[in-house]
């Protein structure tokens, strides 16, 4: 068990007008922790608190500092904490040119004596914003002030940042352009992350750990690798349902432009050139695009077959053609474990159940890679 | 050309009225706009009521119960008394205190909306930013309220300058000490001096043509940017 200098710890249980929270996590200072919930589940409810924002009665401890104790009356005011925070929609300060709503936080840390640890000329170049310090935020696109306020949280030398749906305000295209800017960060800065969104296909590109919250409490809470491939969470059945494995670089193919990744039991090769050899990256499996055949297929145009032992076999809720199947690739059956949604008809056909070997045939198109936090 | 420079004593004095009544009025109403836009105390509106009082007061009233404060019974007298004289009625100074109160509502509110426009989050951004509740006020509420703070010191400033009844029944029309513009105005009526009231009147008009005009240009350029 981490002690509490590691963690992040909270406890809130209250009324907010007709809405009940009753939260209790501990999730690690590194990484990103995932929010996942429907709407008006108390998700960003829990991030107010966190920041001082909303009071709900209860323990915030961030670190083994305690920002709140209602037992003992203790409650820091926000500006005493060291959080940033991204809202849901972009909120750049309208009077201030992007260059002053970046240096807005900056500066008030550094006048109280915080050490500079990210930089102004780092955070412009990994959010890509430079071209537009001296503008004013009203001529900025929608995607380009999220970055910008991103961008001005982590300046303000937070040691927790809080991002509440900092994409569901944007388009679809915005989102795909923000994204990469996102898991870059996720890469190169250390500050642990907690991020709340209603989409699930996003928490899978960046978190790490995943708390799951439904009517104002905790349904679940873990790593994502073991939340993913858990039968018994809802998360099985969304129609984005995915593993993310984590994996190293070992060989590129320039002339057909692929990548070969290795994952626990098995490799992978990926369209595209993902980077140099002994990189690391996380890989998405998507569940859709797996498939099963008790024999390796003799020629195929699936370029990844790897051997699958199937762990459980679980129905979808709703609809009775569907079963998802969780396997741990590899000879021995003990590699890292892949959903595959297939058809009721083919599963029973092919005989399968819990201990059967099997080969997974793993589309391309369903692989997606995004870098690897940075641990240290 | 010299029987006008008479004209020029009441000018100059309701331009010093007005101006000092004017950074009075957004020092004391500032933080009285805010606390309107922020409080969440129940009797808040009874005050946001007495503050808005003089718009619906008739002069005459205001000024009555201002002679009775500033008189020598009254608070007024008391404060005079510090400085060796017996009322501040029928002062400069007792002029300037009728003012801030006969002119407040047209400062308060023009701020108080503003202050309400800005909603929460920018000031949470600011929080979360490590901004304190002072800092925040003067670094992000009191910038973005920049067209009410402007609206409400030309409607002040505007309104001071057309002062009539409360001046007269408070101020009375001496020379170089109360005997502002629209008094003056009125006494050359009054004794027929049509061309003198024609040249006030007239500037007045003018004046406030003026003001009123470059605000509105003001307030759209200050909109267009802020959006």
């Amino acid at each position: 068990m981490m002690d509490d200098e590691q963690l992040i710890c909270a406890a809130l249980k209250g009324r907010l007008g007709a809405f009940g929270l009753d939260v209790r996590f501990r999730t690690p200072m590194r990484g990103v922790t995932g929010v996942f919930g429907p709407s008006g589940c108390g998700k960003t409810t829990i991030l107010r608190c966190l920041a001082g924002l909303q009071r709900i009665p209860g323990q915030l401890s961030i670190g083994g500092e305690v920002w709140q104790d209602d037992t003992e009356g203790v409650f820091r005011a926000p500006h005493r904490r060291e959080v940033g925070y991204v809202f849901q929609e972009p909120s750049l300060f309208p009077h201030l040119s992007v260059r002053d709503n970046l240096l807005y936080g900056a500066r008030r840390a550094a006048s109280r004596g915080v050490t500079q640890q990210i930089r102004e000329d780092e955070i412009v170049a990994l959010l890509g914003i430079g071209d537009l310090l001296t503008r004013g935020p009203q001529v900025l696109s929608g995607g380009e002030r999220q970055r910008v306020a991103v961008g001005r949280a982590l300046l303000s030398q937070p040691r927790l940042l809080l991002m509440d749906e900092p994409l569901s305000a944007l388009d679809r295209n915005a989102k795909q352009e923000i994204l990469p800017y996102f898991e870059a960060l996720h890469a190169h800065l250390s500050i642990p992350v907690i991020y709340v969104s209603h989409d699930f296909g996003e928490l899978q590109r960046l978190a790490d750990t995943l708390i799951l919250i439904d009517d104002g409490r905790v349904t679940a809470s873990g790593s994502l690798e073991a939340l993913q491939a858990n039968p018994d969470l809802p998360l099985l059945h969304a129609p984005d349902a995915a593993v993310t494995i984590d994996g190293e670089i070992t060989a590129l193919d320039s002339s057909y432009a692929l990548t070969t990744v290795a994952i626990a039991g098995g490799r992978l090769v990926l369209p595209g050139i993902l980077g140099e050899a002994g990189e690391r990256r996380r890989v998405q499996i998507k569940a859709s695009g797996v498939s099963l055949s008790l024999s390796p297929p003799a020629s195929t145009t699936v370029l990844n077959n790897l051997p699958f032992r199937v762990v459980s076999i679980t129905p979808h809720h709703k609809d009775p053609s569907q079963v998802s199947i969780i396997g741990a690739v590899g000879e021995d059956g003990r590699g890292a474990r892949i959903i595959a949604r297939i058809t009721r008809k083919s599963q029973e056909t092919l005989g399968l159940a819990p201990g059967v070997s099997a080969f997974a045939q793993i589309e391309t198109t369903s692989l997606a890679a995004s870098p690897i936090a940075q641990t240290d | 050309m010299l029987e006008y420079a008479e004209l020029w004593a009441p000018i100059r004095l309701t331009l010093e009225l007005a101006t000092i009544t004017t950074v009075l009025l957004l020092l004391i109403g500032t933080p009285i706009a805010w606390w309107l836009a922020r409080s969440k105390a129940w009797w808040k509106e009874a005050v946001a009521t007495l503050v808005a009082m003089p718009l619906v007061l008739p002069p005459t009233v205001l000024g009555f119960y201002l002679l009775i404060a500033l008189g020598p019974d009254g608070p007024g007298g008391w404060v005079a008394g510090l400085f060796g004289g017996r009322s501040l009625a029928f002062t400069f100074e007792g002029l300037v205190i009728g003012s801030v109160f006969y002119s407040m509502p047209f400062v308060v509110q023009p701020i108080r909306n503003a202050f309400e426009a800005l909603g929460d989050r920018a000031l949470e951004v600011a929080a979360t930013l490590r901004a304190s509740p002072w800092d925040r006020f003067w670094s992000v509420a009191l910038p973005l309220a920049r067209p009410g703070l402007l609206t409400g010191a030309v409607l002040g400033f505007a309104h001071t300058i057309g002062e009539f009844g409360v001046v007269l029944m408070i101020g009375g029309n001496i020379p170089g000490e109360t005997k502002v513009l629209s008094v003056a105005i009125y006494e050359y009526a009054e004794t027929l001096q049509w061309t003198k009231a024609h040249i006030l009147a007239g500037g007045m008009v003018l004046f406030s043509f003026t003001v009123v005009l470059a605000m509105m240009l003001i307030e759209k350029r200050m909109a267009r940017s802020g959006e």
